[in-house]
């Protein structure tokens, strides 16, 4: 945001200013944008699939070798795969996985990127300088060959944490490749609200630069942040996916999204819906996760209050 | 644009090529030491070596140098070892001089997979990753470019609510998903009429041991360059059209309407051209990207280039391949980034370097 918007915003009725209407706002304006609320309903729903995934009668991981390729049917409603495993059963476990490894990276990401935006906007000078240098060296790499090169040596490594799980290896190390975009954003709202009165009001009264930090800027960059959080999901969904797809990512008994593709993959030719389903999902996710991040874009974005402050 | 810009432009494309040598440099410090404390290092991906009693190992480590220390071996990889004596039988003495060239001088050793010069299969393969890629690019642009302006004319109509629903749908397909339902579609299901062959082929660049022809290369296209070229044309349709929104807004083009232009001129000649600098950058920064998505593509329609390359040698874990590519890959975004500062300098005059 920069001067201008403030300035704007000063005509606005007071109590379009306060913190609650400001959500309330928000959310006014997110629930008129219908693809975020049909993207909503569509995450929420998969969320729940996944969260309940151990009550199908199921189990993922157990084969039955004579019930394996059955085609979709009321007992197996996205039949069954190589092993005789019920498809939906392992789609919805698979879920569990890829909306893990997404909020680990927004975890990531969110944590570096916010960190490290913060300090290189508020204390500028040398500290920027050097801080927005190694951001450009990460935004240099290949990043998808980078991907593959870390998760196919780590699979190798003793680490103990990361060797039981490939889902915080992957989380980890998609993570580490992607904070880059929020180191940016969050600097760029640093440099400009540093220079601000209220900044200089709260530092003139004693106010450590960690709480300025904390407490009076950040607050004000909180809509690009939710907003690039909700991609960074959607991102980090498919990057996961995409990895796993090539087999480097989630290894399998564990089901996720990528690998049932990549598995559905010898046999998709007589036995489609093995490929087709786990596909599906990862559309579906994606395509809420972005309809929601525009709904919020819309509904943080100062000037389009102005355009309709009438509505308000 | 005015004189003695030319200078400025110069100045700063030399002053960002220096920037960028000190990026790749401590990229390739992160590279080499990634691949060489990787577990079992870099050994580990050598065919058989792990069978190998241990005596024949320290002896292969010492004719490939990996006896040295790590800033030692790095320095070899960098600039050869053609000028010092080193171990070439393995027996413990240096008796003559090496022979690597190392990357600086475009040498980047041997392949662990098939013993030949890495960058003997890079010539191999990279046309054949810049010919799909070029298409793909291509392709996406041709369509991208009228959907956007149509849809930007005509805010709000049905076409342009359709597409930018198809757009949004288009960004959110993976291209390995899509690649495999196009391969379902066109290759398992539908049929040629007269000869009962798949509709269309579903690997490689053409029909091996079959004379040339044109026809049997753009049937080899369409599946992979439709796979990879959806979602960017999604993207950069959607671009488009807000660039263009922005620009038919502006007073100038107020201006050419109050002076009777018509439409058409309006659209092409004034909102499209100014539109269009946008995103001529923004393809020349997703350039890298384009052609890191070859991975995907190439994988699912064997297409031999450069991504296949990189997925085949990360599976066998050939790392000076990887490391190659790795190399090749970070200077491409280097450079597309470059070119995408002096291209939007260049086309728009307001621009200048500082």
């Amino acid at each position: 945001m920069d001067q201008n918007t403030f300035k704007k915003l000063e005509l606005l009725p007071d109590r379009l200013l306060e913190a609650d209407n400001t959500v309330r706002i928000v959310w006014k304006r997110f629930r008129r944008h219908s693809g975020a609320m049909i993207g909503s309903v569509v995450l929420i729903l998969l969320i729940l699939g996944s969260l309940l995934a151990p009550l199908s009668p199921y189990d993922p991981d157990e084969s039955h070798v004579l019930e394996r390729f059955q085609t979709p049917s009321l007992q197996h409603p996205l039949g069954t795969d190589a092993l005789g495993r019920d498809l939906l059963t392992r789609i919805l476990y698979g879920g569990r996985i890829s909306m893990t490894v997404g909020l680990l990276v927004v975890g990531i990401t969110l944590s570096i990127g916010v960190t490290i935006g913060a300090v290189s906007g508020y204390f500028g000078g040398l500290i920027d300088n050097v801080l927005m240098r190694i951001t450009d060296a990460f935004l240099t790499l290949p990043s998808l060959l980078v991907l593959i090169l870390l998760s196919a040596l780590l699979r190798e490594v003793d680490i103990p944490l990361l060797q039981q799980s490939s889902v915080l290896t992957i989380g980890v190390v998609i993570g580490l490749l992607s904070w880059m975009t929020f180191a940016r954003l969050v600097r760029a709202t640093f440099l400009t609200l540093r220079e601000m009165d209220f900044v200089t009001a709260s530092r003139s009264l004693g106010a450590s630069p960690l709480r300025i930090i904390v407490r009076h800027i950040l607050p004000n960059a909180i809509g690009p942040i939710i907003v690039e959080s909700t991609l960074e999901l959607g991102y980090a969904i498919i990057e996961e996916s995409g990895l796993s797809f090539l087999g480097f990512g989630i290894q399998p008994p564990t089901p996720s999204w990528g690998n049932l593709l990549s598995n559905a993959q010898e046999n998709f030719i007589r036995y489609p819906w093995l490929s087709i389903f786990p596909g599906l999902m990862i559309f579906l996710s994606i395509i809420s996760v972005n309809y929601i991040g525009d709904g919020l874009r819309d509904a943080f974005d100062p000037y389009k209050v102005l355009q309709t402050v009438g509505e308000v | 644009m005015l004189a003695g810009t030319e200078d400025h432009l110069v100045n700063y494309v030399m002053r960002r090529l220096i920037q960028a040598a000190v990026i790749m440099f401590l990229l390739s410090i992160l590279f080499f030491a990634l691949v060489n404390l990787a577990p079992g290092g870099p050994l580990s991906g050598y065919g058989q070596a792990r069978k190998l009693p241990p005596e024949q190992v320290a002896r292969l480590k010492r004719q490939l140098g990996l006896d040295q220390s790590l800033p030692f071996q790095y320095m070899v990889w960098l600039v050869g070892n053609d000028w010092i004596k080193v171990d070439l039988d393995g027996d413990g003495i240096p008796d003559s001089y090496g022979t690597r060239h190392g990357i600086l001088r475009g040498d980047f050793g041997f392949s662990f997979r098939n013993r030949k010069p890495v960058m003997d299969e890079i010539g191999i393969r990279l046309p054949n990753t810049i010919y799909l890629m070029g298409v793909t690019i291509l392709v996406s642009l041709i369509v991208a470019i009228p959907i956007g302006v149509i849809s930007a004319i005509k805010q709000y109509s049905f076409f342009d609510i359709f597409v930018t629903t198809f757009a949004f749908a288009g960004q959110a397909l993976p291209d390995f998903w899509l690649g495999l339902i196009l391969i379902l579609i066109f290759y398992v299901w539908l049929k040629n009429p007269f000869t009962g062959e798949p509709l269309l082929p579903a690997g490689g660049i053409f029909t091996a041991n079959a004379p040339f022809s044109i026809t049997d290369w753009i049937a080899h296209l369409i599946l992979p360059v439709t796979a990879g070229a959806l979602g960017w044309l999604a993207w950069y349709s959607r671009f488009l059209r807000s660039s263009m929104l922005d620009v038919i807004n502006q007073d100038y083009l107020r201006t050419a309407r109050a002076k009777g232009l018509s439409q058409t001129r309006i659209v092409f000649k004034h909102a499209l051209r100014n539109a269009l600098i946008p995103l001529v950058t923004l393809v020349a920064l997703d350039l890298p990207y384009i052609f890191g998505g070859a991975v995907f593509i190439e994988m699912l329609f064997s297409w031999p280039g450069m991504g296949l390359l990189y997925y085949q040698s990360a599976l066998q874990r050939d790392y000076p391949v990887l490391m190659a590519i790795l190399i090749i890959g970070g200077i491409a975004i280097i450079l597309s980034n470059l070119l995408a500062d002096v291209l939007y300098a260049y086309l728009d005059p307001r621009i200048r370097y500082s």
